[in-house]
């Protein structure tokens, strides 16, 4: 957590440690890319139900499975990670301009709807396995948990790395000349984010 | 340039006094020490494979042999292909990249040097892992790709398939945390003046291979990841019982295995870039045309990994469209292979030990790379498919390329690492066996190949008639054998004269020889500052030829970034995740939390470390 002037006299003028987050950002988008086109994939080759949009009798004891997602949670979710995007670039504003009430404020805003977002899918998940749908049940359960479940520890891993930048804060450790710090968190913030807008209409919304 | 600063040092500083002892290697965070270990760590795991290959050849020199047993030898072809593709080629690889890039580029370190140190331990720690399976009985025995079902609990009910797992999800772990690193370091740290068109071709070729990493490993750590949970939770992703479908493996593997196949030979492309004009006496021939093929042969290596595919029925237009994207690929080849040629071409050429190794690197890579567009062809595949046929064009293009090219570049910067010649004699001994011995072994794969000798299997009967060739190719795996003992007595040598080797030995045009050999540890007394794409020729001709021999100086004022154990201790914690994993049967959940805990125990210290600047300073030494 150091702060160099010299991180300037780079070849682009960039600091290197955001270029390293970008370069990295880069590379995850090739390990979701690889876990969407899994589940899309996988998408309806599941022998057994319960299924995500349908309705699913079993043939052998007659047990109706109801279409196992819930759209307005989830949304919730989706709505609070969305603002949470918002919230950490007012707190990344008042870090570089030296305001502790702004940078405080915004990111205990965007580290409590990233504790949210994984409590929902806490629920969610557990809620699903009492629904019988489990990792081993079909391979909708099996691509659904591992795309959103890795989707989830990398939200978890943001929480974990925007507490660590919330503490620092609060003991006045997020001055201006270091807030490129909040920045690297911050971009790895978006991404999460932005992968999530692309998983929540392949997984909930489209049919 | 970097010579005329010098003077103004004296030696009155003792700020960088040389380190040394086993403390001082695990926790070094030096780009040249990480080099030297790469290259160490990477030549041993190249002799293991060897041997492995050597008892391979034992059993096939005979029909009907039974030196080894089938599991046995299902063991060692997987052992082998995995450990000289991640442990030998990859690594001697990035011992160039650590050694050299900075140095290429005018840079006093990589970008993040505890992240370099990282990269090497978790290498090193996943290496092990994969090899302690032979002390369990139970290595890896479903080939280097792990095709599914073979690797199922069903088919692969013992760990053997697990350490494969964890072991490769470990390297990829070192692997991308070293591309992040040099992409990095190749975007931001370039000395003045040298922009991207003036980098030399090795460094052009490695950003290449960097940016390859980055995309490629994602695919194969979700692979893996995905049959992590077949193996262990229970999901039916590549079990065709449950709905999955084995096919979707090979898909995620060769969208990986492809590119990697360029993240092996690019680093080599660019190794014979340098060897070739400094022994020509000539400018690189056609510079843009090699990075613009290196960028288009990278590109294309996305597009074609159902090429490996063909067998399994993919359709018409799924075979046209991967044949037409396989054969596009020769032509940027092609162009750099002419390159090459008309850099040798009217060029004073200067036959020494890496000259050897780089044009004997042309004329196997040339076979190799015309056998590849032969199974290019869907119908002449269909032929070629797991026999020997196609063990001989990888074999080709990975021996007779990749490790032509990095002995070749062994020999070529041995000096600047180590300050001591080999031995030019010897060298050439080693050449020629390599070259006999290479040709040996594995030209007559072609024949026995093309007459049906199918691959991955422990025996043949001796009515097939490929008893002959076999006795040739297993008496050539020999002399390549001894090839490699007369470089070691070469290596070991040259260890006990004195470290006298000049600055620059072949007069050579990139900055790496402006320096004293071996080099400070802040490499460059003053940064300098670049003009062209030769810049010590550049500064050669300025001077009429001659530049004097550089005196180290002291480093007085130059900040280097302070040794750390904290790499090892969280790269202690990445592999014990995975550990964690394989115990998960018998431990429950707590070898992983345990190892979690370690993690971030490491990653928390290397991250505070008080006082750490990893910065070092950036344009002008002494003052």
């Amino acid at each position: 957590m150091s702060d160099h002037a010299q991180a300037l006299e780079t070849t682009t003028g960039l600091d290197s440690r955001k270029l390293a987050i970008w370069t990295f950002i880069g590379s995850e988008c090739m390990f979701f890319a690889t876990l969407i086109s899994n589940y899309l994939v996988n998408k309806g080759r599941s022998l057994v139900g319960p299924f995500a949009h349908e309705a699913w009798t079993d043939p052998a004891t007659g047990k109706v499975y109801e279409p196992i997602i819930e759209i307005p949670l989830v949304t919730v979710g989706t709505a609070l990670l969305l603002f949470s995007s918002l919230f950490i670039v007012l707190a990344l504003y008042g870090a570089q301009k030296g305001n502790r009430k702004m940078l405080v404020g915004w990111l205990g805003a965007t580290l409590v709807c990233g504790i949210f977002f994984v409590g929902m899918q806490v629920y969610e998940f557990t809620h699903f396995v009492h629904k019988g749908l489990t990792l081993q049940r079909n391979m909708f359960g099996a691509s659904f948990f591992t795309l959103t479940g890795f989707h989830g520890t990398h939200v978890t891993i943001g929480v974990i790395w925007l507490a660590t930048m919330f503490y620092l804060a609060l003991r006045g450790k997020l001055t201006p000349n270091r807030s490129v710090n909040l920045e690297m968190a911050a971009l790895y913030w978006h991404f999460v984010d932005v992968v999530w807008i692309i998983i929540f209409p392949v997984v909930y919304l489209i049919r | 340039m970097a010579t005329t600063a010098i003077d103004q040092h004296h030696a009155h500083a003792a700020a960088h006094a040389e380190k040394t002892g086993l403390w001082s290697w695990l926790t070094t965070v030096d780009h040249k020490r990480i080099g030297i270990l790469y290259g160490a760590t990477a030549f041993f795991f190249f002799l293991l494979g060897g041997l492995e290959a050597l008892i391979i050849r034992i059993q096939l020199s005979r029909a009907d042999n039974n030196f080894i047993d089938p599991d046995t030898y299902n063991q060692l072809f997987t052992m082998h292909g995995t450990t000289m593709i991640f442990l030998a080629i990859m690594p001697l690889s990035a011992m160039f990249f650590n050694y050299m890039i900075p140095l290429m580029i005018g840079a006093r370190d990589v970008a993040f040097p505890r992240l370099n140190a990282f990269s090497y331990w978790v290498f090193l720690l996943g290496g092990l892992l994969l090899n302690a399976s032979f002390l369990f009985g139970a290595a890896p025995d479903t080939g280097w790709y792990g095709y599914a079902n073979l690797t199922s609990r069903q088919f692969s009910p013992g760990p053997n398939a697990d350490f494969w797992n964890m072991g490769l999800q470990i390297l990829g772990v070192a692997s991308l945390a070293a591309a992040v690193n040099f992409f990095v370091t190749i975007v931001n740290m370039r000395a003045p003046g040298m922009t991207m068109m003036r980098m030399p071709m090795f460094v052009w070729m490695s950003f290449i291979t960097q940016i390859l990493l980055l995309l490629a490993f994602p695919v194969i750590a979700v692979a893996l990841i995905l049959l992590m949970f077949d193996r262990f939770f229970g999901t039916h992703f590549f079990i065709p019982a449950g709905g999955g479908d084995p096919l979707l493996w090979q898909h995620f593997f060769w969208i990986f295995g492809h590119p990697e196949v360029y993240i092996l030979i690019l680093p080599a492309f660019g190794i014979v870039s340098e060897v070739l004009p400094v022994f020509s006496r000539k400018p690189l021939f056609g510079y843009a045309a090699m990075v613009f093929s290196g960028v288009f042969i990278a590109f294309l290596g996305f597009g074609v990994w159902s090429h490996h595919m063909f067998t399994t029925g993919m359709g018409p237009i799924a075979d046209t469209f991967f044949s037409l994207t396989t054969m596009l690929i020769a032509i940027p080849t092609g162009v750099k292979i002419f390159n090459w040629m008309g850099t040798m071409w009217f060029g004073s050429l200067q036959f020494k030990t890496p000259m050897y190794f780089a044009v004997g690197f042309i004329a196997m890579f040339i076979i190799g790379g015309l056998s590849g567009v032969m199974h290019s062809s869907p119908p002449a595949d269909l032929q070629q498919n797991d026999t020997y046929f196609i063990v001989a064009h990888f074999h080709y293009v990975l021996f007779g390329g990749s490790i032509f090219s990095i002995v070749g570049g062994a020999y070529y910067w041995w000096p600047k690492m180590f300050g001591r010649m080999l031995d030019e004699g010897l060298g050439k001994v080693h050449f020629w066996l390599m070259l006999i011995g290479f040709n040996l072994t594995f030209f007559p794969m072609h024949i026995v190949g093309l007459n049906g000798m199918p691959r991955r299997t422990y025996t043949y009967p001796k009515e097939l008639g490929f008893e002959l060739l076999n006795q040739i190719q297993t008496a050539g795996s020999f002399v390549l054998g001894l090839a490699f003992l007369v470089f070691l007595w070469n290596v070991i040598r040259t260890s006990r004269r004195p470290r006298n080797a000049p600055a620059d030995p072949w007069n050579g045009a990139t900055l790496e020889w402006s320096i004293p050999s071996p080099p400070p540890e802040w490499n460059f007394d003053t940064l300098p500052k670049v003009s062209g794409r030769d810049p010590l020729w550049d500064e050669k001709r300025a001077r009429g030829g001659q530049m004097p021999e550089p005196r180290a100086g002291t480093g007085a004022g130059i900040h280097m970034p302070n040794p750390s154990y904290w790499p090892l201790v969280t790269a202690f914690g990445v592999a014990a995740i995975f550990v964690g994993i394989m115990m998960l049967p018998k431990w429950g959940p707590w070898g992983i939390i345990v190892a979690v805990a370690l993690l971030f125990f490491g990653l928390y210290s290397w991250l505070f470390e008080k006082g750490y600047s990893e910065f070092t300073t950036p344009s002008h030494g002494g003052h």
